[in-house]
């Protein structure tokens, strides 16, 4: 009996033995055929809900990822941030860098069956974003013209090379606009903006506003066979501790930038059905930092603010208030975007350097021990920030300085920021994929602009560093852009403006059973043509 | 009515007689007495500030380095309690002095002239009491920017109202009594017979709403702080409860102790408020216990 027993119990285990090894096996084999078929609903968490869905109108976060599945744009770029072909299936580049000519795909139809031309690009670039897209309006008007070569050709002229000039043809940067739908109208209270066309493999079929947006296939998509998925609803959900018990409970398959707080990622990444990336944010790649005023006293002093950088642990401010995510910033560009310099000077955690400098900037220690005292104007952006601003305040108590927090509203915040009413801030900004794009912006003296955001509110003035920047972007040659902005760097991590904290990282939750969903620079805000579910 | 106003004489006599009958007052008042002691020995207990870093965060309870735990940046959870003692006792006496203030003195007014400015003034309290206390607390604090200062005033502000109909209640009745009227023909001045005879006469159901008034406000602030728009530079419980609530599932402790602290300090707070309402009120007290 008990040999029949024992006897059992081994055959049952080498059976789930067998069938463990066999699995991977059975899967991996006909993988590729099985795998990619068609079928399966998402769901996907999107928050805050847009206002609306017509992308060359508003480039908010949310939009950005329900509306790139609708519209799309001329290219695509992949990890590393090298462009790849959406709409245009090849490109060509003049030597002197002021000529492109994009040969667009020739089957592609908007939604409402209209074929996909030329002149569509011509009326986005040259009428609709120039009006109504900040962003798409700084780079096209440096072009001096745009125009059909043919049905399928578009050639841009520009006024002189403009080196970010590619990577301003991504989804949110340029959205394709139908012009059988808009042109002669007003674009802002246009009817049809209720009803979003695009080229893209997933058509606007329902909005049920405060609950879902409802998305279905295009079965007359461009890419044959594509997309995959039968339909993807948008769920609106304000509250953050019911986003996490979604996730938990598997009734959203996704969810993406700051949807799940950073207090719950560690919880959430052990679920068995779920797996967290972090890729497919390099296009954006924020960084963030603490804003300095450095028009105020003793943050004037370079060495001050040299002694910031040491007195600050980056990789506590990673591991214990964002949980783990991002990566201690060495410098004004984010690694994971093009042009950054490691070799740049390095600021160690280490109170004793920081006092050293102090001491050398003649900030003594008076009788209470402190040396000087500045206030924090803490980001009202929620919980994290509010730890990370009673962190650098005990942080520099350790070397001296005294912080005073101060507390404020978003409004108030934007006002104090933007009039530079402030000593030190909070802040972070994305990259968009380029120095030119996304960096110079902070620090270069002509972007001193009392009243407005993300400028140089820091008030710091280089005509070296301005100069840098000015020759870089006026380039399209990568190792001469490369020299130009390793020299910027070097000089800005030297002067310190702002003190870098962490390049910052969005966790991405999946649901296992659905593949292919992050696959470039642009992650969740991809068309999703090729993400399909595994069916058990 | 004749047999409350003898009771008092039977055990114990006179104020601390009344106060000690009440079992659960005298505990109220030990965990109180504690209370004050931690906040004014925080110093000594825990020299380093509670915002420092001391301990590695994420510590559990009974740790070598925390002995309530430390809390996500590593800061001591026992030393955030002695220290936050202090600021929930300063703002609960603070704010409950102002509000006496203002309460007693608008009520003293209202009751003791009667018709047009009794009109107006309740009028006005009406104005405040119709408003719901805690939002009205949250807008003046965010509109002023949260500080010391302006958290005490704001939590006066809200708090007032019940003490102006208290006192007024109080002034209405003294103010057709003999000795009142005695008052008045010999000749004192409105002011003396406001200041002398009436109010010393009823201050003891003042007293005994401003005691339960503390707790009310030490509540307050620790919602206040739980919402973030407590003083940013100081420590309190209400901020430790907010701030630890989005570990909760990870780490319990973080916002326990504090709770616990909020909870038993109310606790001990009304105890002693309904020990002095025995003790001042021997005519309320209620049957069964004489």
């Amino acid at each position: 009996m008990s040999n029949r027993l024992r006897h059992f119990r081994q055959s049952l285990t080498a059976a789930a033995l067998a069938a463990a090894l066999a699995a991977p096996v059975a899967l991996s084999v006909p993988g590729v055929a099985v795998a990619q078929e068609r079928g399966g609903t998402m769901n996907i968490i999107v928050q805050p809900e847009p206002p609306i869905l017509v992308l060359g109108l508003n480039q908010q976060a949310p939009t950005q990822t329900v509306a790139g599945k609708i519209y799309q744009g001329l290219l695509t770029f992949g990890f590393d941030l090298t462009p790849q072909p959406e709409l245009a299936e090849s490109w060509e580049v003049s030597p002197d860098g002021k000529v492109y000519t994009f040969k667009l795909v020739k089957n592609a139809k908007w939604h409402d069956g209209k074929p996909f031309t030329a002149h569509d690009v011509v009326f986005s670039t040259s009428k609709f974003l120039i009006e109504a897209h900040p962003r798409a309006r700084a780079t096209f008007s440096k072009c001096e013209k745009i125009e059909a070569l043919d049905d399928h050709t578009v050639r841009f002229t520009l006024k002189e090379p403009f080196g970010p000039f590619l990577q301003s043809f991504e989804v949110s940067s340029a959205p394709m606009i139908p012009k059988h739908i808009y042109e002669g109208t007003d674009y802002k209270t246009n009817p049809a903006n209720a009803t979003p066309i695009g080229t893209g493999p997933f058509k606007f079929k329902e909005w049920v506003k405060g609950s879902y947006i409802h998305l279905v296939r295009n079965d007359e998509y461009w890419k044959a066979g594509k997309p995959y998925l039968d339909d993807i609803y948008f769920r609106v959900i304000p509250d953050a501790a019911s986003r996490a018990v979604a996730v938990e409970q598997g009734t959203v398959q996704q969810t993406q930038f700051n949807d799940i707080e950073t207090f719950d990622v560690p919880r959430l990444k052990g679920l068995p059905n779920v797996e967290m990336t972090t890729k497919g944010y390099e296009f954006f790649a924020p960084l963030s930092w603490i804003e300095i005023n450095t028009r105020n006293k003793p943050l004037d002093d370079k060495r001050f603010r040299q002694a910031m950088m040491h007195a600050i642990d980056r990789k506590f401010i990673r591991d214990k208030i964002w949980f783990g995510l991002g990566r201690p910033a060495t410098g004004p560009v984010n690694s994971v975007t093009r042009f950054h310099e490691p070799n740049v000077r390095k600021y160690d955690y280490d109170p004793k350097k920081a006092e050293a400098l102090l001491e050398e900037a003649g900030f003594k220690k008076g009788a209470d021990g402190t040396r000087a005292k500045v206030r924090l104007l803490v980001m009202p952006y929620g919980e994290t920030w509010t730890r990370l601003g009673e962190y650098v305040k005990q942080a520099m108590k350790r070397v001296g300085v005294d912080v005073t927090l101060e507390t404020t509203d978003a409004a108030g915040w934007v006002n104090r920021v933007s009039n530079w009413d402030y000593d030190l801030s909070f802040n972070f900004v994305y990259q968009y994929g380029d120095p030119a794009l996304g960096v110079t912006r902070t620090y270069v003296s002509e972007n001193i602009r009392k009243g407005v955001m993300f400028s140089n509110t820091m008030g710091y003035s280089n005509p070296e560093v301005d100069k840098l920047f000015a020759q870089a972007a006026q380039t399209n040659k990568d190792e001469e852009r490369q020299q130009l902005y390793s020299a910027a760097q070097k000089i800005l991590v030297e002067d310190v403006p702002v003190a870098w904290l962490l390049e910052m990282e969005f966790p991405t939750f999946l649901d296992k059973r659905f593949k292919n969903a992050v696959t470039t620079a642009i992650g969740v805000n991809e068309s999703y043509d090729s993400v399909y579910m595994v069916k058990k | 009515m004749t047999a409350a106003a003898i009771t008092p004489a039977r055990k114990g006599s006179g104020f601390w007689g009344a106060f000690a009958r009440n079992k659960g007052a005298v505990i109220g008042l030990v965990f109180l007495a504690l209370v004050v002691l931690m906040a004014v020995f925080a110093d000594l207990l825990y020299p380093a500030s509670p915002w420092d870093m001391t301990a590695m965060p994420f510590q559990p309870p009974l740790s070598e380095d925390a002995l309530l735990g430390s809390d996500t940046l590593g800061r001591d959870i026992a030393s955030g309690i002695a220290h936050g003692a202090r600021v929930s006792l300063l703002i609960g006496l603070t704010s409950t002095a102002v509000a006496v203030l203002i309460g007693v003195f608008l009520g003293a007014v209202s009751g003791f002239y009667g018709g047009r400015v009794d009109d107006l003034v309740m009028r006005f309290t009406e104005l405040f009491q119709t408003i719901p206390n805690f939002v009205l607390a949250v807008v003046l604090v965010a509109i002023f920017t949260p500080s010391l200062t302006s958290i005490v005033l704001a939590i006066a502000i809200v708090s007032w109202p019940p003490l102006a109909r208290l006192a007024r209640g109080e002034f209405m009745s003294l103010r057709s009594r003999e000795f009142v009227h005695a008052a008045v023909t010999t000749g004192q001045s409105n002011l003396t017979i406001i200041w002398r005879q009436i109010l010393p006469n009823s201050l003891s159901p003042i007293i005994v709403s401003a005691s339960l008034m503390v707790a009310t406000a030490i509540l307050l602030e620790s919602s206040l702080s739980f919402l973030g728009l407590g003083d940013p530079n100081l420590m309190s419980w209400g901020y430790m409860v907010g701030a630890a609530r989005t570990v909760i599932r990870q780490a319990w402790w973080m916002s326990f102790f504090p709770g616990i602290a909020i909870l038993l300090t109310v606790l001990a707070l009304n105890l002693v408020g309904e020990g002095l309402n025995d003790a001042l009120n021997p005519k309320l007290a209620r049957k069964g216990r004489s």
